[in-house]
């Protein structure tokens, strides 16, 4: 168990090509980390460096208090767990799963027991004797778990280790991972692609995107201020609604209408000196239908026509198409440098999640109300947030 | 190509294990069943033709029959008898093994830095030994005869073993280094994670899941050397070198006017059958080694 440091860690490919640009991350002891992010983001470059399965380009790498930039894999004392298992196809499963132990010279008596003890807590000592062939997914994913837990490393590293499994296996062995991890007290850094993984999993989350750090956070933090229009895209299941606005005297001028600005964020957009061009962002639990908001003040009324309803029991799932003028070409073109395109966010499209007791019905116009307290304001030109300011990290 | 008769004989019997089918599938498996006989007849006949003559006693050696009237072993033992044949079989053994050896030791370290590693050159080797295995080996054949006179190694066990495992590296680097990129990359990473050294983890992870592809290649390059004529008859010139393919062209008759048919032809079934009971043993391996690569499998 230890803390993991980076420095400025930089890959560079020989033809050139920056697969990860100057990361710098502080790994506290016992933490468990996500790095997520779209693929081709370096989120596994980072992954492979800190395993030693990738020469860092620049930079310095620290576990522990050693430098292990140089190191051999064999030498940092770190387990990985990959996204295909990598299981050795010739062994058994306690083979496997004493591997390391075997190279590492453990007397077999030791290593016998701590397979033993691994298996039981993986649920898995039926299995010992079979080879993995013969195993199912969610069996194999655990074999590889234990794999990486009979070495009682410094660190777990794991490299999308559930993308393989269905949907319901995947939430079981989550918590499943969640719970070893805060039972085994590691330090874990967890890669994925997958932003509701990232949400539910990690005491700190690490967007990437291009090879850069876009922001670190508490996932809570991440959802609530994110620092720019990728941030806020990526994270968020369905993802944030984005607006093009235009900047008047107290409004924000969009297709749904003048949203009004409160005193803060008036302030906060004079003083980062905004441009009269700018996208709106809104989550879609800030909407809700007016009818049941009662005499609620505050917050801007509009009319949408219902595109599409998904009902999924507890809420309700509203889609509409933003109306009014098209979006300039120009914009698009912002958008797509600062990020937004990466997201997967769809443009025009918008979602809102309505209380179950709408009476909202797909084809008919609804009156729709939006907290505008809530608003995120961002400039299209370099993505950032202008409402939730935070130091370049 | 014997080696793809059996699978291909499979494949009709399946439907055939359904308790009824329609007449369109009886037609169908009724004709693959006469294509397949008649292809495998075309193959073995000259087998067959071979093995019977071999068994012919010499009297009626030429009376065209395919089975042998009088049967006798009169010309294995002829064959066994003179130390022509007995020290040719032993060159070719040797020859066949060290080669075999030689090769598929090298082919495995070149077909694995093929096969895993970026190095300048790289798309060179493979494109060099491309052309190796295209060149015709009768152009080849005067010039290395010059050279290994000049060497001193005419007619000697390394004037054949340096050839055969010239001509065979090719062909051994690619059907190894097609079974080398069918192991997953994660494993050497994950090896290499749980502490093993390079070769640790070649040793214990990737060359135990290389073995089969490793024999496979291995039986292929031992058929190559063991049928080649070409060389054998062209770089030795005594028993101390020639192999048994070569020594079949130097056998004579007990008189001058008698044809040496016989022993030919036993000797001809003596070295087919090693090869025969290789294929046939370990078909499924040989035929894996050849289409892997080409099909996931």
């Amino acid at each position: 168990m230890a803390e993991i440091v980076l420095e400025g860690i930089t890959k560079r490919y020989p033809d050139g090509a920056v697969a990860v640009r100057d990361v710098n991350l502080a790994i506290a002891d016992g933490e468990f980390v996500i790095l997520v992010g779209p693929s081709g983001c370096g989120k596994s470059t980072t992954l492979n460096m800190i395993a030693g399965l990738e020469d860092i380009t620049e930079g310095t790498l620290r576990i522990g208090d050693q430098v292990v930039n140089d190191k051999p894999p064999k030498e940092r004392d770190i387990a990985m767990v990959f996204q295909s298992y990598a299981l050795y196809p010739h062994m058994t499963v306690r083979a496997n799963m004493g591997f390391a132990l075997r190279l590492a010279k453990v007397d077999k008596a030791t290593s016998d027991a701590k397979v033993e003890e691994a298996a039981r807590i993986l649920d898995l000592t039926e299995h010992l004797d079979r080879k993995p062939a013969n195993l199912s997914g969610g069996q194999r994913q655990r074999v590889a778990m234990g794999r990486a837990i009979v070495r009682n490393p410094k660190a777990f590293l794991m490299d999308e280790p559930l993308s393989n499994l269905d949907a319901k296996l995947r939430v079981q062995m989550r918590t499943q991972i969640s719970r070893l991890q805060r039972r085994l007290g590691t330090t874990t850094v967890y890669v994925t692609h997958d932003q509701v993984e990232a949400m539910t999993l990690g005491d700190k989350v690490v967007v990437m995107r291009s090879g850069v750090v876009q922001q670190v956070g508490t996932p809570q933090h991440l959802y609530d201020s994110p620092r720019n229009l990728f941030v806020a895209g990526f994270i968020g299941s369905p993802g944030m609604n984005f607006l093009n606005a235009t900047l008047e005297e107290n409004a924000l001028r969009t297709s749904v209408g003048d949203l009004p600005l409160d005193d803060r964020t008036r302030q906060l957009l004079t003083r980062a000196d905004a441009p009269r061009e700018l996208i709106v962002g809104i989550r879609p639990e800030d909407f809700e239908e007016a009818s049941l908001m009662g005499g609620r003040h505050g917050g801007h009324t509009f009319t949408v026509t219902v595109d599409v309803l998904e009902s999924v029991g507890s809420d309700v799932y509203l889609h509409f198409t933003e109306e009014g003028p098209a979006r300039t070409s120009e914009l698009e073109e912002l958008a797509v440098d600062s990020g937004l395109a990466d997201t997967g966010v769809q443009e025009h499209q918008l979602v809102a999640r309505l209380s179950a007791a709408t009476r909202a019905a797909e084809g008919e116009q609804l009156e729709l109300w939006m907290n505008t307290s809530r608003l995120h304001v961002f400039d299209p030109a370099t993505g950032a947030n202008l409402v939730h300011p935070e130091p370049t990290v | 190509m014997t080696t793809t008769h059996p699978t291909a004989a499979h494949q009709p019997a399946a439907p055939g294990a359904r308790p009824r089918r329609s007449t369109a599938q009886t037609r169908r498996v009724v004709g693959w069943s006469v294509a397949n006989v008649v292809v495998v007849a075309y193959a073995l006949f000259p087998v067959w033709w071979i093995a019977a003559l071999s068994f012919k006693d010499p009297s009626t050696l030429t009376d065209g029959d395919f089975i042998p009237s009088k049967w006798t072993t009169q010309n294995y033992r002829g064959i066994f008898q003179t130390s022509e044949f007995t020290r040719a079989l032993i060159n070719s053994i040797g020859i066949a093994l060290i080669a075999t050896v030689i090769a598929v030791i090298l082919g495995t370290m070149a077909a694995y830095a093929v096969a895993r590693l970026r190095f300048p050159g790289k798309r060179l080797l493979i494109g060099m030994s491309l052309l190796i295995a295209m060149f015709p080996p009768i152009s080849l054949v005067s010039p290395l005869f010059n050279i290994e006179r000049l060497l001193g190694i005419f007619d000697t066990w390394p004037g054949l073993i340096i050839p055969y495992m010239t001509f065979s590296l090719p062909l051994a680097i690619y059907t190894l280094s097609a079974f080398f990129r069918e192991i997953p990359w994660d494993l050497e990473k994950a090896a290499k994670v749980d502490g093993a050294t390079p070769a640790q983890a070649f040793r214990l992870v990737i060359a135990p899941l290389a073995a089969p592809g490793v024999f496979t290649t291995a039986i292929l390059v031992f058929i190559f050397c063991w049928n080649d004529f070409l060389f054998a008859i062209s770089l030795t010139s005594t028993t101390r070198a020639r192999t048994v393919p070569a020594a079949i062209a130097f056998f004579t008759g007990s008189s001058q006017f008698q044809q040496p048919t016989g022993s030919i032809a036993a000797a001809a079934v003596v070295i087919t059958v090693p090869i025969i009971v290789f294929v046939l043993l370990f078909q499924r391996h040989i035929v894996a080694g050849l289409t892997s690569g080409a099909v996931k499998g």
